[in-house]
């Protein structure tokens, strides 16, 4: 039986000895599931772990199922895990435009097309005509929009968000907040919102995982 | 980097105990070293080279050091800092020539003093240059290894958080330099150990400043060690290993001597911490930390200058400050010879700071992909060639090159020099490759970028600065590069070094000028490079500006 999400199945991470995550859990398409928790009790670690960047240091076991598809030992790279840090970290030496260009998948062919497709995107998130600029130049709400937007070009299957509102100002957080649920909603994308701040859990609406 | 250095030992070794076929040598015997000891000049060619060598280093570190306690966070230790990157790089030959145009009895410090402080009409008859107690050598050594360490120093000042130590000494009523010996130094000397001996084997061993700058009736060891190794006479060969491995112990015993130093130092030391005397000549400090920080300074830049001058200079007669004529009748002269050895340098540069540069890359890149944490035993792997002194290895390098075949030709040359080029290009680079935030990587990859995406699509461009200046550094360290070229390139692969230092017995200073400043020429240009690509490339990105 197909079923469509993120599963983690017996998800334990140790560093020397000491269990920092636990976690088994499902989220099913277009569900957002927050994991709460104080800093350093190993939610970011969580996160390294399902889009398989987690530093050696660790001692991981469990699985990561995306979509019926065993992703645990696929690279990074295969694994169609769009993930939002707390920084936008923006390639500096790119444009906006050549962000958005990293991130939009391979498969739409032709610079006419690809240029076509960054413009709208561009105008989705509402920053028409921004494609030559250098992002450093960008307001913090407007670099996580084309932060966003480069994710969510290169077709993730789920979406990973690493605190990704704290550094911006309460007006703009709710503004960025609606835009990332609605997309991942409107898309069908199972959410994982790691934070500490209760306001991120209750927008979400979602169900919530202690840790530490 | 241990085999080409091991290899080398050997090399030496071998013929040293009498062992070496081609010249009818089979068996062991301690000949080489009875003709060694019973040389007269053995005495005093040891003692200086360990005199100078233990001087200079102490005198180097003490500057450095002083200059740091009580100038670090101030507005001029910044100044300091722009200026150690062109400095660094003047090849040590070029500000060994500065200085010795400056110093000389006929040189610019004389010249501005007299007749009118000094009395004197014609150059007086004094032994300034060459002088025996090799005191000259001592200061050509110190301008070119303060910088040196300076840079290293800022390197282990930025990792240890030496800010928060000193204001804490500071908040409880130490004076700033009394804070920054009590608190900071410890630290820092304990990252700065390796390249301090790096510092000393060098100063003890160096050829060409020792050429230009040191005393001459006897030499240096070192330099005795070169006239046996060019001597007609094959047999003396035995002889020259015989030396270079004296040579050696005497490096091993020095540092030996060094870190029993150290550690009474740090004994006295910890008595005086405990001791919580807070008060501190800081004034006196400050004012002779950066006289002497301005003194080293401005040899090197007034030397560089006084070339210039030199090599457009036609009649200068003395006392006078500046030449009557201006002439280019020197570099019009010398052009055409100059070109073939430019473009020669140059090659052997690129060469080995592109394959230096590679090595790097490859090592950086693959202790990031397997997570490999290289503790401090892989940092003194890099350090070896650094330390072992090059007259020690290099001598028994070619001694097996000449007995192979594959001595006497610009690969040989561009081999060796990767030896030293690539621990200065590894060095440089480590720290910025290191420091860049992980993160870009892992967004690339879940955006769909594989391992070797990340690095050439996004970390080398975000790195090309620090790549730039690192790959600076190589060229600037195989421009400076004498005894190797020399030795490897079994005296018929001319650089600028090899030549400029050549000219120094026939003493035309125009000439030398030119051979000078053509070669600290080339050593800045990459420099400029590093400081203005990025510059261009980056114009419009304010994020890259500063990385």
């Amino acid at each position: 039986m197909p079923d469509p999400g993120l599963t983690l199945d017996g998800v334990v991470i140790q560093r020397d000895g000491r269990v920092l995550v636990d976690i088994s859990d499902h989220v099913a398409a277009g569900e957002v599931l927050t994991v709460m928790g104080p800093s350093g009790s190993g939610k970011s670690t969580l996160l390294s772990y399902i889009i398989g960047t987690l530093d050696g240091g660790f001692d991981a076991q469990g699985r990561v199922v995306l979509n019926d598809t065993d992703i645990t030992d696929l690279a990074p790279e295969q694994r169609h895990v769009g993930i939002l840090f707390q920084d936008e970290l923006l390639f500096p030496h790119l444009s906006v435009g050549e962000n958005l260009a990293f991130g939009l998948r391979a498969s739409v062919k032709g610079r006419v097309a690809r240029r076509q497709q960054i413009d709208t995107a561009l105008e989705d998130i509402g920053l028409p005509g921004f494609a030559d600029r250098d992002p450093e130049t960008l307001s913090g709400g407007q670099k996580a929009r084309v932060a966003l937007m480069r994710m969510l070009l290169s077709g993730p299957k789920a979406l990973l968000l690493d605190e990704p509102f704290s550094r911006l100002d309460t007006e703009r957080r709710d503004q960025i907040r609606a835009l990332v649920f609605d997309q991942a909603r409107a898309k069908g994308l199972p959410v994982l919102l790691v934070t500490h701040d209760h306001a991120d859990a209750d927008a979400a609406g979602g169900r919530v995982h202690r840790l530490g | 980097m241990l085999g080409p250095v091991a290899a080398g030992v050997l090399g030496t070794l071998a013929p040293a105990f009498g062992y070496m076929p081609a010249l009818g040598g089979d068996g062991l015997t301690l000949n080489a070293f009875e003709m060694l000891f019973d040389w007269p000049g053995i005495t005093r060619a040891s003692t200086l080279s360990i005199t100078t060598g233990l001087a200079a280093t102490a005198l180097s570190l003490l500057l450095v050091a002083l200059i740091c306690a009580a100038w670090s966070g101030s507005r001029a230790f910044r100044i300091i800092e722009r200026m150690l990157s062109p400095l660094l790089s003047v090849p040590h030959a070029a500000a060994a020539f500065g200085l010795a145009f400056l110093i000389a009895p006929s040189g610019w410090i004389a010249r501005a003093t007299s007749p009118w402080l000094t009395g004197w009409d014609r150059p007086p008859d004094l032994l300034i240059l060459q002088d025996p107690y090799g005191l000259s050598l001592i200061a050509g050594l110190v301008v070119k290894e303060v910088p040196f360490l300076l840079l290293m120093t800022l390197a282990a000042l930025s990792q240890i958080r030496s800010q928060q130590a000193r204001d804490t000494a500071l908040a409880l009523g130490y004076s700033p330099v009394t804070a920054w010996f009590k608190t900071v130094f410890p630290r820092v000397y304990a990252q700065i150990r390796l390249p301090v001996f790096a510092v000393l084997a060098f100063s003890m061993t160096v050829v060409d400043v020792s050429l230009i700058l040191g005393p001459t009736t006897p030499t240096t060891l070192s330099v005795q060690i070169l006239k046996w190794m060019n001597d007609p006479d094959l047999s003396m060969r035995f002889l020259a290993s015989a030396a270079a491995v004296w040579q050696l112990m005497l490096v091993v015993g020095a540092l030996l001597l060094w870190r029993l130093v150290e550690s009474a130092v740090a004994r006295l030391g910890r008595r005086w911490v405990a001791s919580g005397a807070r008060g501190g000549a800081t004034r006196v400090v400050q004012t002779v930390s950066i006289a002497a920080a301005a003194l080293s300074a401005s040899a090197i830049v007034f030397g560089i200058f006084g070339l210039l001058v030199w090599s457009f200079a036609g009649f200068w007669s003395f006392p006078d400050l500046l030449p009557g004529v201006f002439t280019f009748k020197t570099w019009m002269r010398h052009a055409m010879n100059l070109w073939p050895i430019i473009i020669e340098t140059l090659l052997i540069a690129s060469v080995a700071t592109l394959v230096a540069m590679l090595l790097t890359l490859a090592c950086l890149e693959a202790e990031e992909r397997h997570g490999i944490r290289p503790g401090s035993r892989a940092l003194w792997l890099l350090y070896v060639p650094l330390i072992v002194p090059q007259i020690a290895f290099l001598t028994g390098l070619q001694t097996l090159a000449i007995f192979t075949g594959i001595d006497g030709n610009r690969s040989a040359v561009i081999a060796v020099h990767i030896i030293f080029v690539l621990p200065y290009v590894f060095l440089s680079l480590a720290d910025p490759f290191r420091a860049w935030d992980a993160r870009y990587g892992h967004v690339a990859r879940a955006l769909g970028a594989g391992c070797d995406g990340v690095l050439w699509r996004v970390r080398l461009p975000m790195l090309l600065r620090p790549i730039l200046t690192a790959a600076a550094v190589g060229f600037a360290v195989s421009i400076g590069q004498y005894l190797p070229t020399l030795l490897a390139g079994a005296g018929r692969v001319q650089t600028l070094t090899t030549e400029a230092v050549a000219l120094a017995s026939g003493g035309d200073r125009r000439v030398i000028s030119v051979y000078a400043l053509s070669q600290t020429a080339l050593a800045l240009l990459p420099f400029a490079f590093a400081l203005f690509i990025p510059a261009i490339v980056w114009r419009n990105r304010k994020g890259l500006r500063h990385a």
